[in-house]
């Protein structure tokens, strides 16, 4: 998809038919739809519901990426973030068999307080940056969301955090399966070598104290 | 020449520090010779400076009767230096300190040698302290007597005050003789307060405390009236302190709880002195104050009578003495309330000599009848102790103004001043002469007359008191009667009255306006008065048994109760001021608030800790607040 | 596309994540808010790469792109993570047998 869309899209802003262009529309729907999953994750009383909003919230993610045209991206976020990382939640969940009656519930006062802090935060970021100068961003356009371009640069300037990130992906599998060892299975295991080392050292004994 | 005059202070520092860091090493005898030995030596330097006290000052006689002072102040070192106003470490020998040196020294000497003996039961180290705070009293008078300027003066002044105290509670282990000390550690004090404030006052008005220049007429034009008032009376405030003058007079009669040679030393010959020296020597600033002096000689007459009185009605020995030791101060005052400022010198060195003599005899009677104060269970000791009495009768004679002894003539010289100034003050203080002699003999033939009214065992142990004792009696009885020939008035000799010619460059003599056959009647009137007085006394108390008492009897014996009147109306109240204070501001409000303080950080640490829940999610909120506070920080109050 | 509403957008997803930490009790619902965050901050460099390219495309062909590079590494590192993290979340329910966070507080010692 090396052909840029300038043309089509410059066509149709000069046309002047529509107040807004379509790429302004898909964008204010994705918002509209990220920012209703994203209060439903936080909101659900079951969690696989929860999980299942936030899948909805990065597939609009990923759209966004798309405008933006960061192709690459989008797709890696569908497949790793969506695809691996919430599906492992959502294994951890089925292996915990949590549902919405066993969830726990906060104490109202300090849901109150934390969504008034968070609020409060809300407010104060966009106060501060309400008065930022305003730089444009084309959206349907750009060479760098290619995954040529965008791969060429990762092999050339930043392979070294590249070969890094693999020893760290090396490290955390490690750690994830030290962790999530059944310990008890080991204890078990002794308690049971240990069990018949001594009913064979008592054979050994009774069967010497017969010899003597 | 100023090492030599600053050994004198040195010898009995160098006694103290050697007594006092060595009482229980060195031997008893030792002790005894080293605190004894140093005041000899300074007696002889004293000595040596009398008799060439010329060269010394450089004075010199341009005529006999005139003479140019030369310059006796010797400085050492500034003592205080703040910007340009200094105040120097400095002796001034003039003919004055000169007098005050030998009469310290020498008297200082004799009782020191009295005290090997008088105190010879104490333990080792008990002894050394004692010696050492002797000597330490004898250094500070020197200071006080010899210092050129008000502030060495009052150096001496305070650190006479601090041995009193030490001393009178020398045998500290009795609880009333503490309270003895603390009382006049505490009505000293009173007084140095004034005395402070005079200084202060001088300072303020003239910036310097020199005698040498204070005493001038060219300071004294800077002073207006009321600076001269108020600085002479503070001035005396000091001395009513610490020469026991109405108001603050009544811790020396509870100051004879100390060892009989301390009362005689300091509390007879030296230290209630000291008041009138420093009046002496201060003879210009109360000369342009009148109405000071004339506040003087009535408090001075006052006392003098106030204190007779009482002292017909004590049966104990010391209580006597130290009564007419109140009293004869009273006199010195009088004196310079008139004007008269040699004649009260003069009665300062007399009544040195009769005084401690007395003090010294009655140690003597107490050594002897082992320990016993009280006159009414004594008696019949005349031919048991005999150069006692002889010694004692010897100062009786002399305090009570018969002739030729020396208290004749200083008793008279002030009498004639106090005709000359005012005949009421004349006729308070023949009052008080009859008085004296009356209750001095008393208090002789009841101790020494009579028969014995004590124990048997006290009986048994009856003796004269070894050479050490009665040797300086001896000693003192000879000056006792010699020591008035030295001011014979013009009465009796022309140019007799050495002492008006020796001190006449620093101590003005009064002009006496009184023709002499006035004068002749005045001294036969005190004589007869006198005789009269021991005559009745003869007869009442010859072979004494008890007295009477009666109701004016019991006032004077209980003193006037005046004591007491001091403890309800000022000790108790200040007593319970000083309650309250403690109860409401000391507790209620600083302790209070200190309290205070460790409660609130108590509580604010119990609070703070609920923040450590080991919740995760308080920890996050915690976050997400403080983000919060920094973005607005960061943000919107970054001017 | 004016930058700020990308802005806008990143700081709402953001502390709706934010909310989501302090409102739930569930370790697992937690974690996933922290993975939202994650996606909010990752959504606002993309954004700023492409607002970089467009600045700076004239000289260099490549700019802006270490934007979206950083936001590969992220995603990266939120996956390493993730597996660590439900690793120890599941330990914790073996031992506890709940995954209440208010029963972890063992930090209070």
């Amino acid at each position: 998809m090396k052909k840029p869309k300038e043309p089509f899209l410059t066509a149709r802003k000069k046309n002047r038919t529509y107040c807004m262009g379509i790429t302004q529309i898909l964008f204010w729907a994705l918002t509209a739809v990220a920012l209703f999953s994203a209060l439903l994750v936080i909101t659900s009383k079951n969690p696989v519901y929860s999980v299942l909003w936030l899948i909805v919230t990065f597939f609009t993610i990923s759209g966004h990426y798309l405008l933006l045209n960061a192709q690459f991206l989008a797709i890696v976020n569908i497949i790793v973030y969506a695809g691996a990382i919430m599906v492992l939640f959502l294994f951890v969940i089925m292996l915990m068999n949590l549902s919405k009656e066993t969830e726990p519930q906060k104490n109202r006062w300090l849901k109150l307080a934390g969504a008034v802090a968070g609020g409060s935060l809300l407010l104060v970021l966009v106060a501060a940056l309400r008065t930022t100068e305003t730089r444009m961003t084309e959206l349907g356009t750009g060479e760098i969301g290619l995954i040529q371009n965008l791969g060429h640069v990762l092999f050339t300037e930043y392979v070294v955090p590249f070969e890094i990130a693999s020893i760290l992906f090396l490290s955390a599998m490690i750690g994830a399966v030290v962790i999530g060892k059944r310990e008890k299975q080991v204890i078990e295991d002794e308690i049971l070598e240990a069990d018949v080392v001594k009913s064979e050292i008592h054979e050994n004994e009774t069967a010497g104290y017969l010899k003597h | 020449m100023k090492n030599l005059i600053l050994l004198i202070p040195l010898l009995p520092f160098l006694g103290f520090l050697i007594n006092g860091l060595g009482r229980k090493h060195l031997s008893k005898g030792l002790i005894g010779t080293i605190g004894s030995g140093v005041i000899l030596g300074s007696f002889a330097i004293s000595l040596y400076v009398f008799l060439n006290l010329d060269a010394f000052t450089g004075e010199r006689a341009i005529s006999s009767s005139a003479r140019i002072l030369g310059n006796p102040v010797i400085r050492y070192f500034d003592f205080i230096r703040v910007g340009s106003f200094r105040i120097p470490f400095a002796f001034q020998i003039d003919q004055l300190s000169t007098l005050f040196l030998l009469i310290i020294t020498g008297v200082g000497f004799l009782i020191h040698v009295y005290s090997t003996a008088y105190m010879h039961e104490e333990k080792r180290e008990h002894f050394g302290r004692y010696f050492a705070y002797l000597n330490l009293f004898v250094f500070s008078m020197l200071l006080l007597v010899m210092g050129a300027n008000f502030v060495i003066m009052f150096i001496g002044w305070e650190g006479v005050g601090l041995c009193s105290y030490l001393l009178i509670g020398y045998w500290f282990k009795n609880i009333d003789y503490t309270k003895a000390a603390k009382k006049a550690f505490v009505m000293n004090r009173i007084g140095d307060l004034g005395f402070l404030l005079a200084v202060f006052w001088l300072i303020a008005k003239l910036g310097t405390v020199n005698y040498t220049d204070v005493f001038t007429t060219a300071a004294l034009d800077r002073l207006n009236t009321t600076d001269l008032v108020g600085i002479t009376l503070l001035l005396f405030l000091g001395a009513t302190g610490k020469s026991a003058q109405i108001p603050l007079y009544t811790w020396l009669p509870d100051a004879m709880a100390g060892p009989t040679p301390v009362s005689a030393l300091i509390h007879a010959a030296t230290m209630v002195t000291a008041g009138i020296y420093m009046i002496a020597r201060s003879n210009m600033l109360f000369t342009a104050a009148p109405v000071t002096l004339t506040v003087i000689a009535i408090i001075g007459a006052a006392t003098a009578f106030l204190a007779a009185t009482i002292a017909l009605r004590q049966n104990d020995i010391k209580k006597v003495l130290a009564y007419s030791t109140v009293s004869q101060l009273g006199y010195m005052f009088l004196a310079l309330g008139t004007g008269a400022y040699v004649a009260a010198v003069f009665h300062v060195m007399t009544h040195a000599f009769f005084k401690a003599l007395l003090f010294l005899g009655s140690g003597s009677v107490i050594h002897a009848v082992s320990g016993n104060q009280d006159i009414r269970t004594m008696g019949g000791l005349r031919k048991k102790l005999p150069v006692t009495y002889a010694t004692f009768l010897v100062g009786c004679l002399a305090i009570a103004g018969i002739a030729p002894l020396s208290g004749f003539f200083s008793k008279d010289a002030i009498l004639l001043s106090a005709f000359d100034t005012n005949k009421i003050l004349y006729a308070v203080g023949l009052l008080t002469a009859a008085m004296t002699a009356f209750y001095m003999f008393r208090l002789l033939f009841i101790t020494f007359g009579g028969s014995f009214r004590g124990t048997d065992e006290q009986r048994h142990h009856i003796h004269e008191s070894p050479a050490a004792m009665t040797i300086p009696l001896i000693i003192l009885a000879v000056l006792s009667i010699v020591g008035g020939w030295i001011g014979i008035p013009e009465l009796f000799m022309q140019g007799g009255d050495r002492l008006s010619e020796y001190l006449g460059p620093v101590v003005r003599s009064k002009q006496i306006h009184v023709d002499h056959a006035t004068e002749w009647i005045l001294v036969a009137l005190t004589t007869v008065i006198a005789l009269v007085a021991i005559i009745i006394a003869y007869m009442r108390y010859r072979n004494f048994r008890e007295e009477k008492e009666t109701g004016l009897s019991r006032a004077l014996e209980n003193k006037w109760y005046v004591d007491e009147i001091y403890d309800a109306a000022i000790v108790r109240p200040l007593n319970r001021f000083g309650g309250f204070v403690h109860s409401f501001i000391e507790k209620g409000t600083i302790d209070a608030m200190v309290n205070g303080v460790g409660r609130m950080v108590n509580y604010g640490g119990r609070q703070l800790r609920w923040l450590q829940s080991g919740q995760v999610g308080n920890y996050v909120l915690l976050m997400v607040i403080s983000m919060v506070l920094l973005f607005v920080l960061q943000f919107f109050l970054r001017k | 596309m004016d930058i700020k509403y990308y802005i806008f957008l990143s700081i709402a997803l953001f502390v709706i994540g934010i909310v989501g930490v302090l409102t739930r009790r569930n370790a697992i619902i937690i974690f996933m808010c922290i993975e939202l965050m994650l996606n909010a901050v990752n959504l606002l460099l993309v954004a700023f790469s492409k607002m970089h390219h467009l600045a700076g495309a004239a000289t260099n062909p490549t700019a802006g792109s270490e934007g979206q590079l950083f936001v590969f590494f992220i995603m990266v590192v939120a996956a390493a993570e993730v597996s660590v993290g439900l690793a120890i979340i599941v330990m914790l329910y073996r031992n506890t047998h709940s995954v209440d966070v208010n029963f972890l507080n063992r930090l209070k010692h």
